[in-house]
Formats: C-alpha cells, sequence, structure tokens
C-alpha cells in the first residue's frame, strides 16, 4: 500500500494500532423523516491511524460526521469510542470523551479573537470556578496564564501565534481552516475528524496540509479521519480508506485496493480527472 | 509586549482608585445640595437603569439571546426587596439585606423560567420569556394580599441613596466584566458565536445559557429593589412589556455586547426625556415613536450600536494617554472584548 | 345550552385567531420571522375602516379598503424593514419587528389618542341572533366562523393548487434552492406578507364587530395570542394554525366562564410555554433541524 506515496511523505510503516480501536461504528444508521440518510455504516479507526472517508456529494459524509459527533442520534446501530458505548452521550460529553471535529462549512467564533477561540476549545482543562474568576484570586492568574500560553503554543503547529489577536472572522480562507484545526486539538482529542480540511485551498497549501495532517498524528499521537474530494490528499496521507455511496459503505480497504475496486470505479472514480 | 502595557494589578489598583474618587466627589456635590430632590432622584434613576442594561447586555449581548421579560425580573426584585425591607426595622443592614433578597429572588426565578425557556431559540426564546413577564404581572395584580395588587405597594423605606446606588452600580459592573473575562465569559460568547461548535468544543451549553440567564435576572432583580427604595411605592403596570423594550432599546443603542455602550445609552436615554419633557413640550408623546425608529433605524444601518462590541475601561483611557507616541502596543485583556 | 352558547362563542373567537395565526405561520415558515407587527396591521385594519364609515363610504367599501390598506401597509413594512436585514442574524431582524411594532402602536397613539374609539360594526355585520331549538345564536357569530372558514379553505386552495402557492412553499423548504430554480424569491416573500395581512383584514373587521372597541394597542395581545395559536398548532402548517385558533379561543372563553378572567391571558401563556416544552413543533409542525 505505500508504493504510490509521495516520496517527502514519511512512509507510513505498519505500526501498533493498538487493541482497542479508537472509534468502532456498528451497523450504525439514520433516517430522516422515512428517508434512510445512512444505513448499516461499520467502520473501526484504530489508534493512530489515519482514516479516509470519500464518496459523491450527498453519500452521507457529513452525516456520518454529525452521526459520530452525536450532532444527530442514530436511528440504529451502535457506536464505541475508545471501547465504551456511546449511547447516552451528546455532542459535548463526545467531546470530552475524545471526539474532536472541524466543519464542511468552517464553523468559527467569528467575532472573537484567534486565541479566544483555541481558548474555548481548552475550556475544560481549565478548573477555576467562576468565584474564582469574580474574585480574581491567583488560581484564575495562574490557570489563565498556563491556558494562553498552551493556546499559543498550539498555534504554532501552523505557525499562526502572530496572529492571536486578530479576530478570527478576519483570517484568510485557509487560515480560518486551520484555526479550526487548532481549536478542536485544543480540546485533546483521541480521535480529529476532518471535513474537507483541503476545501478552497490551493495545491500549495494543500500539499502543507498533508504534511500537518501526519505531523498532527505523530506530535499527539491521535487518530485521524477526514472526508476529503482532494483525491491527491486522500491516496497519499490515509491508510485506509472507505468509500460511501447512497449512505452505504460500498468499499473499504488501502487506497491502493479502493483505486482498483470496480465498484467504487463505477460510483465514484469513474467520474475522475479533474482535482 | 511593550513595557507600556500596564500588568493588570495595577490597572485594578488605579481603577478602584477613581472609582473611589468618583464616589467621593459624588457624594460631596449631592451633600453640599448642587442637585435638588427631583435632580437626586434622576441620577438614581440612570444608575438602575444602568444595572438594568448592562444585566440585560448579559442575555443579550453576549449570550445572544432576546428575553423580552426583563422587567418581570426587575419586578420581582422590586417586590421582593419591598416586602422585606417594609418587615424588617429600618437600618443600614437591613437595606442591604433587602436588595440581596431582590436579587436572590429574581435570580430563582431566572433559573426557573431559564431551563425551560433555554431549550429554545431564537423567537421562541423571545416569546416565552414575554409570556413569563407577563405571568409574573398578572399574578402580582391577584395575588393582592401581598403585593398590594394593581394600585401598588405603598410606604416601601426610601433606602435608595447615591452611595448605596452608585455602590450597586460598581459592583454589577465590576463583577459581570470579571465574569466575561473568563473562561465562563468566553464559553458564553462562544455560545452566540456559534451553538454547534461551542457544543463540538465540549462547551456545556446549557449550563452557561443559564448561567448568563441567571446572572442576568439576579442583576435586574437587584435593579428592581433600588428602584423600588428609590419610589417609595412600586405598581405592577410600571413593569410591563414597555418596560422590557425601554431597556432594550438602551442595549441595542449603545451596542450588543459592549459594556460601556450599555452604560453610556442607559444614562442618556434615562436623562433625556426628564430634561427634555420640562424644556421640550409634549416630548414625552413622541418618545415612543423615536425609540421604535431607533431600533430600526439601528437595526438596519448600524446593527452593532454605537459602540460595536467595544469595551474601555479607566485604565486604559490613562495608558491610551500615557503612550500616545509609542507604536501601537499589545492590547491586553482588559481591553479588548 | 350554556355550554353550547360558550362553544359558539369560543368558536367564534377561535376562527378570528386562527384567521390572524396564518399570517404568522405563513412569514414565519417563509423567512423565519416572529413578526411582531403582525397583530398590530390588525389594529391599523380596525381604524381604517372606522375612518372609512366615519366619511360615508358603503359598509362593504370599507372593508374592501380596510383589507387592502392592511396588505398595503404590510407589504410597505415587509421592502423597508425587513427586506434588508434579509442576511443579517435572526436577531436583528427581530428587533426590528418589534420597532414596527412600536412604531404602529404609538402613530395609532398620536393620531387617535389612547382613548377607546367605538367601531361602528352593526353597519357592517348585522346584530340579531338565529334561535335553534331554544338556542340563540348570533349573526355576528355565524358570519364569522363562516367567513373564516372560507377564507382558510380559499388558502388551502391557493396554496396546494396555484403556481405561487407551489413557489411559496418551494420557498419556506429552501430559500436558495429556490432562487436557483428561477423562483423571484423577493416577490414570493411580499406575496407572502401580502396574503397574511389581507386574512388579518379579514380578521380584524370580525374581531372589531364583535370587541366593537379600537385602541392603539388592541393588537399586541390579540396577535400575541395568536402568535400562540399559531405555535400551538406547529408552525407553518394551515390547518395547524386553524386547530391552534379554535384551541386558544376555546381555551379563553372556558376560562372566563369559570370566572377566573382576570388569569385568561397568563393561562393562554401557560398553554403556550407547556406545548413548547413538550412538543416544540406543535400539533402539525415538523421538527426543525438545523444543517450542521
Amino acid at each position: 500500500m505505500a508504493q504510490r506515496h509521495d516520496p517527502r511523505l514519511p512512509i507510513l510503516a505498519e505500526r501498533d494500532l493498538g487493541k482497542t480501536p479508537v472509534i468502532e461504528c456498528k451497523k450504525l444508521g439514520i433516517d430522516f423523516g422515512g428517508l434512510t440518510a445512512v444505513d448499516d455504516f461499520n467502520i473501526t479507526v484504530g489508534q493512530t491511524e489515519i482514516a479516509g472517508l470519500i464518496g459523491p456529494n450527498g453519500a452521507g459524509k457529513t452525516t456520518i460526521f454529525n452521526l459520530l459527533t452525536k450532532v444527530y442520534l442514530p436511528t440504529r446501530g451502535s457506536m464505541y469510542l475508545n471501547g465504551s458505548d456511546t449511547r447516552d452521550m451528546n455532542t459535548i460529553a463526545a467531546n470530552r470523551a475524545g471526539i474532536a471535529r472541524t466543519f464542511q462549512n468552517i464553523r468559527l467564533f467569528k467575532e472573537l479573537t484567534v486565541l479566544e477561540n483555541v481558548l474555548v476549545g481548552l475550556h475544560n482543562k481549565m478548573s477555576y470556578k467562576l468565584p474564582e474568576a469574580v474574585l480574581r484570586l491567583p488560581s484564575y492568574w495562574r490557570e489563565e496564564r498556563k491556558t494562553r500560553e498552551k493556546a499559543l503554543d498550539l498555534l504554532s503547529i501552523f505557525d499562526m501565534q502572530d496572529l492571536h489577536g486578530a479576530k478570527a472572522g478576519s483570517l484568510p480562507y485557509g487560515s480560518q481552516r486551520r484555526l479550526e484545526i487548532v481549536r478542536a486539538l485544543a480540546t485533546d482529542p483521541i480521535i480529529l475528524l476532518l471535513d474537507e480540511p483541503a476545501a478552497g485551498m490551493n495545491p500549495s497549501e494543500t500539499g502543507e496540509l498533508m504534511k500537518n495532517i501526519i505531523k498532527i498524528r505523530d506530535t499527539f499521537h491521535i487518530a485521524v479521519l477526514l472526508i476529503e474530494h482532494d483525491m491527491h490528499l486522500v491516496m497519499n496521507v490515509c491508510e485506509v480508506v472507505g468509500v460511501l455511496n447512497y449512505g452505504r459503505l460500498i468499499a473499504k480497504g488501502s487506497p491502493k485496493e479502493i483505486q482498483d475496486d470496480p465498484l467504487v470505479i463505477e460510483a465514484y472514480l469513474g467520474k475522475k480527472g479533474e482535482t | 509586549m511593550k513595557a507600556l502595557t500596564l500588568k493588570m494589578p495595577v490597572r485594578y489598583a488605579i481603577n478602584t482608585v477613581l472609582l473611589a474618587l468618583l464616589l467621593l466627589a459624588g457624594s460631596a456635590l449631592l451633600s453640599a445640595g448642587v442637585f435638588g430632590r427631583a435632580q437626586t432622584s434622576v441620577i438614581m434613576q440612570i444608575g438602575v437603569y444602568i444595572i438594568l442594561a448592562v444585566s440585560l447586555n448579559v442575555a443579550t449581548g453576549y449570550l445572544g439571546q432576546l428575553p423580552l421579560g426583563h422587567a418581570g425580573f426587575m419586578a420581582v426584585g422590586a417586590y421582593a426587596g419591598a416586602i422585606l425591607w417594609k418587615a424588617l426595622p429600618e437600618g443600614s443592614l437591613s437595606a442591604v439585606a433587602g436588595i440581596i433578597f431582590g436579587g436572590i429572588t429574581a435570580a430563582v426565578f431566572g433559573l426557573i423560567i431559564g431551563i425551560p425557556a433555554l431549550r429554545l431559540k431564537g423567537d421562541y426564546l423571545a416569546i416565552i420569556t414575554l409570556g413569563f413577564g407577563e405571568i409574573i404581572r398578572i399574578a402580582i395584580v391577584n395575588l393582592s394580599g401581598i403585593t398590594g395588587g394593581a394600585p401598588g405597594l405603598k410606604k416601601i423605606p426610601k433606602y435608595s441613596n447615591f452611595t448605596l446606588v452608585y455602590i450597586c452600580v460598581i459592583l454589577t459592573c465590576v463583577i459581570i466584566h470579571m465574569f466575561m473575562k473568563s473562561r465562563h465569559g468566553r464559553a458564553i460568547l462562544s455560545i452566540r458565536e456559534n451553538e454547534i461548535a461551542a457544543e463540538s468544543c465540549g462547551v456545556n451549553t446549557t449550563y452557561y445559557k443559564v448561567m448568563a440567564f441567571t446572572a442576568s435576572a439576579f442583576f435586574a432583580g437587584i435593579a428592581g429593589t433600588l428602584y423600588a427604595g428609590n419610589q417609595g411605592i412600586i405598581a405592577p403596570s410600571e413593569f410591563g412589556f414597555l418596560k422590557s423594550i425601554d431597556i432594550l432599546v438602551m442595549v441595542v443603542l449603545g451596542g450588543m455586547g459592549s459594556m460601556i455602550g450599555s452604560i453610556v445609552s442607559a444614562a442618556v436615554l434615562t436623562a433625556l426625556p426628564l430634561f427634555l419633557q420640562s424644556s421640550l413640550k409634549g416630548f414625552n408623546d413622541y418618545r415612543m415613536i423615536i425609540y421604535s425608529l431607533l431600533l430600526i433605524l439601528v437595526m438596519i444601518f448600524k446593527p452593532s450600536g454605537l459602540f460595536g462590541t467595544y469595551d474601555f475601561s479607566l485604565s486604559f483611557l490613562i495608558e491610551k494617554l500615557g503612550v500616545k507616541k509609542s507604536a501601537k502596543g499589545e492590547k491586553q485583556d482588559g481591553a479588548k472584548a | 345550552m350554556q355550554f353550547l352558547s360558550q362553544l359558539i362563542n369560543g368558536l367564534q373567537l377561535g376562527s378570528i385567531y386562527a384567521l390572524v395565526a396564518l399570517g404568522y405561520s405563513m412569514v414565519y415558515g417563509i423567512i423565519m420571522l416572529l413578526n411582531f407587527a403582525h397583530g398590530d396591521i390588525i389594529m391599523v385594519g380596525g381604524y381604517l375602516a372606522m375612518l372609512a364609515i366615519g366619511a360615508g363610504v358603503a359598509p362593504a367599501f370599507a372593508v374592501m379598503i380596510s383589507i387592502f390598506g392592511c396588505t398595503i401597509l404590510a407589504v410597505i413594512i415587509e421592502k423597508g424593514a425587513y427586506k434588508p436585514l434579509r442576511s443579517a442574524p435572526r436577531l436583528s431582524l427581530l428587533i426590528t419587528a418589534i420597532g414596527v411594532s412600536l412604531l404602529l402602536q404609538n402613530l395609532a397613539l398620536l393620531i387617535f389618542s389612547a382613548n377607546a374609539k367605538p367601531f361602528p360594526g352593526t353597519s357592517i355585520l348585522p346584530s340579531g341572533s338565529v334561535s335553534i331549538g331554544g338556542l340563540s345564536i348570533g349573526t355576528t357569530a355565524i358570519i364569522t366562523i363562516v367567513v373564516s372558514v372560507v377564507s382558510m379553505a380559499a388558502l388551502t386552495l391557493v396554496v396546494q393548487k396555484t403556481k405561487i402557492g407551489k413557489a411559496m412553499r418551494a420557498v419556506s423548504e429552501d430559500t436558495e434552492a429556490a432562487q436557483l430554480m428561477g423562483i423571484p424569491v423577493d416577490l414570493i416573500i411580499s406575496v407572502t406578507f401580502a396574503i397574511g395581512s389581507a386574512l388579518a383584514g379579514i380578521g380584524s373587521i370580525l374581531f372589531c364587530c364583535r370587541y366593537p372597541l379600537l385602541t392603539p394597542t388592541m393588537g399586541s395581545m390579540l396577535g400575541l395570542k395568536a402568535f400562540i395559536a399559531a405555535v400551538l398548532g406547529g408552525i407553518g402548517s394551515i390547518p395547524g394554525a386553524v386547530v391552534g385558533g379554535f384551541a386558544i379561543g376555546l381555551a379563553e372563553v372556558f376560562v372566563n366562564s369559570v370566572g377566573l378572567s382576570t388569569w385568561t391571558d397568563a393561562v393562554v401563556f401557560g398553554i403556550l410555554i407547556i406545548v413548547l416544552l413538550a412538543r416544540p413543533s406543535g400539533f402539525f409542525g415538523r421538527p426543525m433541524v438545523e444543517k450542521v
């Protein structure tokens, strides 16, 4: 599976993906008013694995992200996060259990600064209570200072630490996408979901992003699940790829296997040729 | 970091000294008899409305919701505080007890109303809070045994004096400022900005919505008690929907999300009608027309209000004066929302 | 007998609420706005009819003037105050609607003063009653119920069967997609306001015939209750608005008849609160799912 790799990228050697998968979905499905959007969705993502989800528009990829993050509740099936059942979790609990995401249509806190966006991501890493904040007790100062440094550290992954005072909404598109990733990382996840991270990026930005996705995985030792239309990115970064069509997983395997799968070629890659 | 940016403890010290000086100056002016009885009452009213506007700004400007029952919380505070005042022996301890009681009772109502109401969004939240505000008013009218009914509650001890109102205004502003510049405040702002993103960052949105809403009600209750202590008589008709709108106009005009905006517009909009009333005949007939036009025009042409989300502090002013020549320093905590 | 006449009473009031509720429901369905000014348009309709009849216009024409006036006013409001805010946050739009409502009320206050003005209801709808098996029913009540039912049936036909109705449904489903399909969205929104306010105009006449006193603030409580009816039935649903209207009308008459009239408004708001908490989408509404 490594033969098509971009030589600039580190070769994804066989790694120990852990005994318990980070995410395991069993027969996950959801209906919207009688219409089945996703059905019989099974997937496992191992620790520190980079997985991709591809498929034509409207295939249900983002719906899967919304199911994984509990924005939508599944009609059928079950999902395990690091071995524990997520049945009773809401979006907040899912995040606290280790799942973080970005959004296809960027959802930053636009009127807040870049730093504040990351600080909201670090919200649960602070523990001072309301009275401590109102009275400005030492615990407030200590934690705020520590968290601020942590936030600047995280921003430095994308070299954005100097932008910390800018309003998030004023950033260029690519930086907004990067900031969203930093904010998601700030919540200290075990798996990061990226919804079309390369959308709207030029080829050189995409190349940078590819390196960074691998760097993030290696630095934070987390798994990554991404939705992407950019086949170059998917085929070179992902170790395993799932193909979704009409809400069903029609193929699953290494990038090479996927490229050769006749079903996939028919449903999706058949109309490849552009990006 | 430029050397000219003041350290936070220094800022706090400067602010404290400035505020204390203001208090002394105000009390001196009042005791010297510069202001007549009516003007003193206006000054007190300004204080009450500042608290009301600043507290509504928490729910509207910071949390991004539109509660239309703020006058209801004010009424709860006014009646609870006034009833306790009447029951307690006269004394400054009773005065403080009444204010705290008014605030806490309003906060309890805020909690009871907030938990169900905040499950809803936007227009639904507006209408449900409007409904609760009306229910509170109707209940006050009907429970005449405790509240004095429609004619009102009379003979309330007039505890509200300049010092008391001033201290309450300052405490309200300081507490809300400290609250908003903390992880709790950022959580509230993040809900306003994008609720789904806030949840996906692990922010317990329901908890923080209720927190903001309850805090908003608490300070409205304090303002209500102070109002009762200034008027000496309160009637349920004063706390209707239109009062809620009055407060909303102040927040919108000042700029939703700007504390200084709320303070300035509350002061101006409270004082102006009272002064114009005497000089400009019939001004009151046009007041609501002007208000409603202001609401529409501000929303269409300058939705951020006069001050946007800009916040400033007294020490920042001094900093500005002191560092005029320097290059753009790094703005810190206190200077920016 | 007592019960039956109360029932008719409730149906009369309820059918007025239903007519007004339809306006709220349609506007909410299409631009997601609680149009606070809708209730005040009813007030304007009442004053217009009063002025027209006072000027010697034939009652039938006075009614037309009133309905037409409401329609024009609503379209002006939509174009002037709401359209500039189409892409603004919903909070801004809602505050503007409150502003428009206050503006109409206070202009009326300035022109007509706060004193209640008598409405010449009897010259529009004949007073009198029909006796059925010992039960005497006011003609006003019968006409009100009939006119409401006919108007609502006509609206249902327009929305379901005509091209413009189809366009309205498309815009409320997905404004952007409708625009891409070549539907003139701005026009459709204006038409929605116009139809909603025409119904409000009819409701206005019927309401004023029942309570023949005009005040500048008469529309706000009526409007709020009609909105509650719309929420109760499920916002965006025509049968929902009708059922909700009747439910609120009956509840109100019932509360009054057991001697708790000072609590009526509190009860209506209480119903709203319970509905919103138990079933926010109302009887017939669809739950709204935010697209992520």
